[in-house]
């Protein structure tokens, strides 16, 4: 069979789509997944007439750096079954209970067709947040143990559930839903461009260059506004600070949970200067308003540059003795090492993303197989780990963040050449309508993973569909998988690990 | 080993904020805005017309800032430059109107001190424990939260901490929109708080909804029900903001 390939940040005009009877769909889907390279990158349904709903599923293969779109057209499919894909490729899992929950098709032979998150717009209101089927372990000595929805510390909510056996953790199953705001739904009912941008800074604050650069580059591409070398090489600057700070703030988490007291302080602090760098720059610690469709509203001065300098040879400096220090101590090996593995063949099967692949040595990552804006111009390598537990997730993170800094000071030196583009005028969109009938695929690298988000515009130019799909929705099973075989006090240290989002799953 | 640790202490020096009510941030920063009082143009609606989250009303113009995400659209916006925001971020207040700025005003934002209640100051002056609840809070706001106790901020020297059960606290921190699936946890966590009790709202979607104010997910039916005891804005709040407001609220002298 042959594909439809399509590459990151392009559109493809609605018709072009090549329409699959569901049974050519699912054989062309096993086609593609028998090749380790591939995994799926988003998998959804939207309604195209009345009860008539187009299905899309994007398979991003890692080594051709290319889109595969496969897609079919199903009438009324709430009142519909048809055969799953998850036995046979268990990372279908996910997209197959989403599709479920919010469109009703039903998928026969699926071992784990269980809500996702209690949208509001569920086809079945039957099911709720208070009658979750839980998996159950039988027999005299089993017991279980629930957490959540509001945990110990100051984070989001979410339900853990433990089935034990003695001491040992025999499976965690994590039970979300709590945060569901309706942010795909408010994409197509808030009208505006501006409303929309301030939504996906909210999909998930914790990452808010990741996400609004994957919606500014999907508008670009439906507006027909260029993205010049200047606003991009501004924008992956951007992405790489926001990496730097959310990596050393888990170290800080993760230092704390093991009750390692100066790395939680230490890098505590030393995040404290990255965010507070984006506040000199646009004037929000989370970077909130720097990413706008079609230009910069906060231009990159040479003074915040220089200042940009200064911040990370300190931070440098304060960091690597740090963690240097840290990795040296035996309490902390011991505490990291063997704690919640994952190997990479699970991985693999369920199809994880970003740091959850990598720690399992899986070197998935778009900037190095689907590259954006300035991520064109520079050869990322992604740092890997090989033993796939808490150890190696701090491990990864640090040598993330060091390349993170040779990559910023990289780019640096490189803004000199674009200096005289201008990317600070905001585009004229008041008469400008989006392409019709159009779809377009942006996927960015998050500190967390991969993000997809899929644009669908109708025959009028307006937004018939809008699909955000944050790594964590493919991650939250490796934790689950992580916990396996260990005891429920390891628990803290693998969540902090993981470091998965709350909201970003539950939209 | 030991020289290891000395040295990594040594480069940190003094990491902490000496004076919370003193400290400055930078010009961009978007605190409490100002409306000049400039007339405006005949029929002009250019404000209201972008503001994400109708948080601009006109006639005469007024921006609540429990509503603004701060975008900052509404000073590019206005031709007439009517809109700006200072770096003052002492902005919480127990009184939701006063988070209605007026043309023409520049003075502070404070708290009603006579609308304090009683108790409030004399078993929590010294003390306060509180027990945060995301109900749809997009960790950015529940980050700064966690900011206000590191040994940047450190509201641990006023006796402010974030305690993990509902029994042993005084308080609930909400962030988000307070989603319908938060809802019932929510009031349960209440529930278990020992009275007297506070409510705080930290962040734009807790006070008002926000970008999700109309979201179909939401219900705000909690509010209706209890009473609020200080609202903190911010989008996320910033640490600074809410330590200052909360100080203030322990602290009030009557
Ligand atoms: S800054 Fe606030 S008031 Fe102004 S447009 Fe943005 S949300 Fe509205
Ligand atoms: S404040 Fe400015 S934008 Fe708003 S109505 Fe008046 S003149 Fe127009």
């Amino acid at each position: 069979m042959s594909f439809l390939a399509v590459n990151n940040n392009q559109t493809i005009h609605l018709k072009n789509i090549p329409i699959l009877e569901y049974g050519e769909f699912i054989s062309g889907i096993k086609e593609l997944m028998a090749n380790h390279n591939n995994h799926c990158a988003s998998y959804f349904g939207f309604p195209e007439k009345n009860l008539t709903y187009q299905f899309i599923a994007l398979i991003a293969d890692d080594g051709e750096g290319d889109i595969k779109i496969l897609s079919y057209i199903l009438e009324d499919p709430a009142n519909q079954q048809v055969e799953s894909l998850t036995k046979e490729i268990p990372a279908f899992h996910i997209f197959e209970r989403e599709i479920h929950e919010n469109t009703g098709l039903g998928f026969i032979n699926h071992p784990w067709l269980k809500p996702v998150r209690y949208a509001w717009n569920r086809t079945d209101k039957r099911k709720n947040l208070t009658n979750y089927p839980f998996y159950k372990l039988d027999g005299t000595e089993s017991h279980e143990v629930g957490l959540g929805p509001i945990h110990a510390g100051v984070v989001e909510p979410g339900h853990f559930r433990f089935s034990c056996y003695g001491e040992t953790v025999h499976h965690l199953e994590v039970h979300l839903g709590y945060q569901h705001r309706g942010v795909e739904s408010l994409f197509l009912t808030k009208k505006s461009l501006l409303q929309r941008t301030i939504l996906s800074e909210s999909i998930t604050g914790d990452t808010v260059v990741g996400h609004t650069i994957a919606f500014a580059r999907n508008m670009e591409l439906l507006y027909g506004i260029e993205e010049n070398q200047k606003l991009a090489l501004m924008r992956t600057i951007a992405s790489e600070l926001e990496r730097i700070a959310a990596h050393v703030g888990n170290l800080s988490s993760v230092c704390q949970d093991i009750a390692y007291q100066l790395g939680s302080s230490v890098f505590g602090a030393l995040r404290t200067s990255v965010i507070n760098y984006f506040e000199w720059w646009c004037g929000n610690r989370f970077s909130k308003g720097l990413i706008r469709t079609g230009y910069n509203p906060y231009s990159f001065t040479t003074e915040l540059r220089e200042k940009l300098m200064k911040m990370l040879d300190d931070f440098e400096l304060k960091y690597v003795e740090m963690s240097n220090a840290m990795f040296r101590l035996p309490s902390v090996q011991s505490r990291l090492e063997k704690t919640g593995t994952v190997t990479k063949e699970q991985a693999k099967i369920i199809g994880s993303v970003g740091l959850a692949a990598k720690i399992t040595g899986i070197p998935r990552d778009i900037r190095n197989s689907h590259p954006y804006g300035y991520y064109k111009n520079v050869f990322y390598m992604p740092a890997i780990g090989k033993t796939g537990d808490a150890m190696a997730h701090t491990l990864v993170r640090d040598q993330e963040i060091k390349k993170s800094l040779r990559l910023i000071r990289y780019l640096v030196d490189d803004f000199e050449k674009h200096e005289k583009l201008d990317c600070d005028v905001r585009p004229d969109l008041k008469r400008k309508k989006m392409e019709p009938s159009t779809l377009s695929i942006s996927l960015t690298e998050g500190w967390r993973g991969e993000i997809c988000h899929v644009a669908v515009t109708n025959e009028e130019g307006e937004l018939a569909a809008y699909k955000v799909k944050d790594p964590s929705i493919h991650n939250w099973f490796s934790l689950a998988l992580a916990l396996r075989g260990n005891e429920i006090s390891d628990f803290p240290v693998c969540n902090k690990s993981y470091d998965l989002s709350y909201c970003g799953f539950d939209l | 080993m030991f020289f290891d640790t000395y040295k990594i202490l040594r480069h940190q020096g003094k990491q902490f904020i000496p004076d919370i009510t003193k400290a400055v941030l930078p010009t961009l920063f978007r605190g409490r805005p100002e409306i000049s009082d400039e007339a405006c143009s005949d029929g002009c609606s250019a404000c209201a017309d972008v503001c994400p989250t109708e948080a601009i009303l006109l006639d005469p113009v007024r921006l609540d800032v429990g509503k603004c995400v701060f975008c900052k659209e509404c000073v590019w916006a206005c031709y007439k430059d009517k809109f700006s925001f200072t770096n003052d971020y002492k902005i919480a207040t127990n009184v939701r109107e006063r988070l209605i700025i007026a043309e023409g005003v520049i003075d502070p934002i404070k708290l009603d001190v006579l609308k304090v209640r009683k108790e409030i100051v004399k078993f929590f002056g010294r003390s306060l424990k509180l027990r945060q609840v995301s109900a749809g809070g997009d960790n950015s706001g529940e980050m700064e939260l966690n900011a206000c106790s590191n040994v940047n901020f450190d509201m641990g020297r006023w006796g402010i901490e974030w305690v993990a059960s509902p029994r042993h606290s005084d308080g609930i921190v909400i962030t988000g929109p307070i989603t319908e699936n938060m809802s019932e946890a929510l009031q349960i966590c209440y529930d278990a708080i020992p009275i007297p009790k506070i409510i705080i709202l930290a962040g734009t979607d807790a006070i008002s909804g926000g970008i999700f104010a109309d979201s179909p997910a939401i219900n705000r039916s909690f509010l209706d029900n209890h009473h609020v005891d200080l609202y903190v804005p911010g989008n996320p709040p910033h640490p600074l903001t809410f330590i200052n407001g909360v100080l203030e609220m322990i602290r009030a002298k009557y």
